[in-house]
């Protein structure tokens, strides 16, 4: 049953797995850092910034924690206050920044 | 484990013995019972406060109280109530009733449980002491109780404009709290989804747990907000940063979408555990099943949700701007759609059911037509206009205490009434029961209908006086007057515990007829709660249906003996150590935060290589 | 300790994990907010230093590259666990925390550092956001390095071995949130600039 193997945890990826993901880790920080000092990038810096460091969250979220190999509810547990925060902190940005201001409201705020 | 074969009966595991058994328990309903007493000693604590402040309103121009005092007793009239009456009270139930209802032995983390009973202990005594310790501070007077508002707005908290200790009370004591809170948190949602008895589907659970449920997550998603709010202040006032200050380019409107993004979860986590109260009271004395559970159970998961969308309804004369406005005004009034749908459920619940009027069930009606009337004042609230006019003035006041106090505690003492039998094996006077109900509800709304009128007439909130032109002379008198009268009626409660402390009629197993597994135990339950763990076929386990039996309860004697932790001091220990390392920063004293977190490690290291078996 | 073994829940889900995963879900909200209160305060200091004024992205991608390599060694120290292999479990638990120390080492002079260069709590709203948000970040490193120091030392002592694998899961899971946070962080703060 689930139970046991869980218990056990033999249903964990392999050693070969978790090498292999460091190394891709490794290599997303490097693109990173490429980014960021590679000015051909800057026009997308944020969105390509954003998509690597997604991906190295995402790496060690399901890998390292398991979270691909578990039960899905440790993912429910884990994912929907995480989608709480990013909300918030969207809505925040909003408040404080864009549209949801008076000067938003009135055209002159950021796009 | 042994069999019955060589022990005739096998020995019951020892009660525990002295005083002292109490400081280690890890008996969920040992715990249920402190923070029962604890929480509502603080409940009087607080209502002592409102009567000093009813006391100073009932005229014009009164001078019962100084202004300075003023603005601590409504400070922390909100706090203690909030804090330390309501959220413990419900936690009373939590701890008492939550594992019995599921079927279970104790809660997941019963060590962890009584730390949450110990920090809370600790936390309200911290925020409490600062009543008395005025000379320790130089302060010229006795108090120096934190006189913000209990929802403390910044730059009003800053230490220009508060320089004494007051807010550093307020700002340590909650942190201390909300670590009881969320520790509590984890343990029940563990408790709850992984601890039920054989057969209890979630979709069988007792309302009351689905609502504790619901309002745990609420708690652990809520509370880290407030707590980088309180630690943001805490940087302002002893480290010198600017987060909401102005002149350095930050703003006080932070401090309020942190507080409130906090804060209107918490007013959810305030009200559920009422409702799931409420949804097990009038199934029990109408003997009807509740109508729709799963709509309720739904409308409360989707209440918990949306809760996180509307919490700039109480920035509306901030100057957020229209389009924020609007669409909070908007989620606002949504929300009142799954908050609506219980009260049918209820209504429909009662209808055509065989009505027993006990004592339990008065409160819980009451609790439907109060909260009636402050959802609907709540809605007023969400029209932004409208708003701007009830906003900060006593009609908000109304508003809150006719939700947390005809709803919440209204909610309780049906519960109080509905379990007390259970949880001290004695039945509270039903006659005696009723002339508190009677005697609080006509209190409580001859205290807070006039103050719809006092608010839209313009009296502001949080202000220690007001002049007779203002035309609210009569109806603020009206209010005090309504304000004594619930004191009398919790007399007549307290009159009616100690009465039936001794001399009480023993309860039964099930005094009500019961349809939920507390019932199917002795009251109060053995130490190891249910002798047979029993097996869950349906929604009503103890009632006939039209397709099960009722079950049979578990036996009297144990078939075998069942081991039942022995208790720990170290969660005790860990707790103080927080208000230790709280008294660094209030006292300027670095070598008590050093020794504040030597205490806690210490204590958790200990608890961490105990040998304990739950 | 024994705790409610997985057979005997009613998700058959070991019940300290699923408590560690509604704390770590808790902590979104507390690093959530921090950092929410950081991108709403970017720019708007009235005083420097600025972020592109004192942030030094070369030492900084070392320090993540460190946590990083810190989890690849979370992982190996909880996989040799598992299979039994002590003598490997106490190398890797040992490293874990020795890279976490190394992280802290760097937290300590680069914030030295910054003090020198003007950048204290108390100068602007990019000091207070910064130094909050990452010293509360460096102050979960601490607590997670004496945790792992203590498993060390309890293998050391022979205490540990495969039956508390899940003890060593738990202490991971931590970790690696932690190292997952330092991901948001350097990207928001050091990259984002």
């Amino acid at each position: 049953m689930a139970e046991a193997r869980q218990a056990a945890g033999g249903a964990h990826p392999s050693v070969g797995t978790y090498l292999r993901v460091a190394a891709v880790l490794v290599i997303l920080t490097v693109l990173e850092v490429g980014v960021f000092y590679v000015p051909a990038f800057h026009p997308v810096l944020v969105p390509a910034l954003v998509v690597l460091s997604a991906a190295k969250f995402s790496l060690v979220v399901l890998f390292y924690m398991h979270l691909k190999t578990d039960s899905r509810f440790f993912a429910f547990l884990f994912g929907a206050p995480l989608l709480l925060a990013a909300a918030v902190l969207v809505a925040l940005l909003f408040l404080f920044f864009g549209a949801l201001t008076l000067r938003g409201a009135a055209g002159t705020g950021m796009a | 484990m042994t069999h019955a074969a060589v022990h005739a009966q096998p020995a019951a595991p020892p009660a525990p013995r002295g005083w002292t058994s109490w400081l280690t328990t890890t008996d969920h309903k040992r715990i249920g019972l402190l923070y029962f007493w604890t929480a509502f000693a603080f409940f009087l604590v607080g209502g002592v406060e409102a009567l000093l402040i009813r006391l100073q309103l009932a005229q014009p121009n009164g001078h019962v109280v100084s202004a300075e005092t003023y603005n601590q007793l409504f400070t922390m009239h909100g706090t203690t109530m909030v804090f330390l009456a309501l959220m413990p009270l419900s936690a009373s139930f939590f701890n008492y009733i939550v594992p019995l209802q599921i079927g279970a032995r104790d809660v997941a983390f019963p060590r962890l449980n009584a730390f949450s009973y110990w920090v809370f202990l600790l936390g309200g005594l911290f925020l409490n002491a600062s009543w008395l310790v005025g000379p320790l501070f130089h302060a010229g007077r006795w108090n120096v109780a934190p006189d913000a508002g209990w929802f403390g707005y910044a730059n009003l908290t800053e230490r220009q404009f508060s320089p004494g200790p007051n807010i550093d009370f307020w700002v340590l004591g909650l942190q201390i709290l909300g670590i009881s809170s969320l520790a509590a948190g984890f343990n029940f949602i563990v408790t709850i989804l992984n601890l039920r008895a054989p057969g209890l589907k979630m979709m069988r659970l007792p309302t009351f747990s689905w609502m504790t449920l619901v309002t745990q997550f609420l708690i652990i998603t809520a509370f880290p907000v407030i707590t980088v709010g309180l630690v943001f202040l805490m940087f302002d006032r002893f480290f010198g940063t600017h987060f909401y200050l102005p002149q350095a380019g930050g703003t006080p409107i932070l401090w309020q979408h942190l507080f409130w993004l906090f804060g209107h979860p918490e007013v959810y986590i305030l009200i559920l555990p009422a409702m799931g109260i409420v949804s097990e009271v009038l199934p029990t004395f109408a003997r009807k099943p509740l109508f729709g559970y799963v709509v309720v159970v739904y409308s409360g998961i989707l209440i918990g949700f949306m809760g996180w969308g509307v919490w700039s309804h109480h920035m509306f004369s901030v100057g957020l701007g229209p389009v924020a406005d609007s669409v909070f005004g908007a989620t606002t009034m949504l929300i009142a759609v799954p908050t609506g749908v219980k009260i049918f459920n209820w209504i429909a619940t009662l209808w055509g059911g065989d009505i027993r009027p006990t004592a339990a069930l008065h409160f819980a009606v009451g609790f439907i037509a109060m909260f009636i009337i402050g959802g609907l004042s709540g809605v007023s609230h969400a029209s932004p206009p409208a708003d701007l006019q009830q906003t900060d003035t006593y009609y908000v006041v109304a508003h809150i205490h006719y939700v947390l106090f005809g709803g919440t505690i209204q909610g309780l003492f049906a519960g109080i009434y509905y379990w007390w039998p259970k949880m001290t094996g004695r039945l509270l006077d039903e006659r005696l029961g009723k002339w508190h109900f009677w005697l609080q509800f006509v209190g409580l709304n001859l205290a807070f209908f006039p103050m719809h009128f006092i608010g839209l007439l313009g009296m502001p909130r949080r202000i220690y006086t007001y002049a007779p032109e203002l035309g609210v002379s009569t109806l603020n008198l009206v209010s005090t007057v309504g304000a004594f009268l619930i004191a009398a009626a919790l007399l007549v409660f307290l009159v009616n515990v100690a009465r039936t402390r001794r001399s009480g009629a023993r309860a039964p197993n099930d005094p009500w007829g019961g349809a939920t597994l507390e019932w199917s135990i002795p009251s109060p339950p053995p130490v190891y709660n249910f002798s047979v763990i029993p097996t869950v076929e349906s929604r009503m386990p103890r009632w006939r249906t039209e397709h099960h039996a009722p079950m049979a309860d578990p036996p009297a004697v144990p078939p075998a003996p069942i081991h039942v932790p022995a208790g720990s001091r170290w969660p005790l220990v860990a707790a103080l150590g927080l208000p230790i390392l709280a008294l660094a920063p209030l006292t300027h004293t670095l070598w008590l935060a050093f020794a504040g977190a030597a205490v806690l490690l210490f204590g958790i290291y200990r608890w961490a290589f105990e040998p304990f078996e739950v | 300790m024994t705790h409610a073994s997985v057979t005997h829940t009613s998700m058959g889900l070991d019940s300290r994990k699923m408590a560690f995963w509604a704390f770590i879900g808790s902590e979104c909200l507390l690093f959530g907010s921090l950092i929410s209160t950081y991108l709403v305060y970017k720019g708007k200091s009235v005083v420097g230093p600025y972020p592109h004024d004192i942030l030094n992205i070369p030492f900084t991608s070392v320090s993540t590259f460190d946590l990083l390599m810190s989890s690849l060694m979370m992982v190996l120290a909880l996989a040799a666990v598992q299979r039994g292999d002590m003598r490997w479990a106490k190398v890797w638990l040992f490293m874990t925390a020795l890279l976490g120390m190394f992280f802290l080492g760097g937290q300590v002079y680069e914030f030295t550092s910054f003090v020198h260069e003007g950048l204290t709590l108390q100068r602007n709203l990019f000091g207070a956001t910064f130094f909050v948000l990452t010293g509360t970040h460096g102050a979960h490193v601490t607590v997670g390095v004496l945790w792992l120091l203590t498993l060390w030392v309890r293998a050391l002592q022979g205490k540990l071995g495969p039956a508390n694998a899940m003890t060593v899961e738990i202490t991971g899971l931590y970790w690696h949130f932690v190292d997952v946070v330092w991901i948001v962080i350097f990207t928001v703060v050091y990259l984002i600039q």
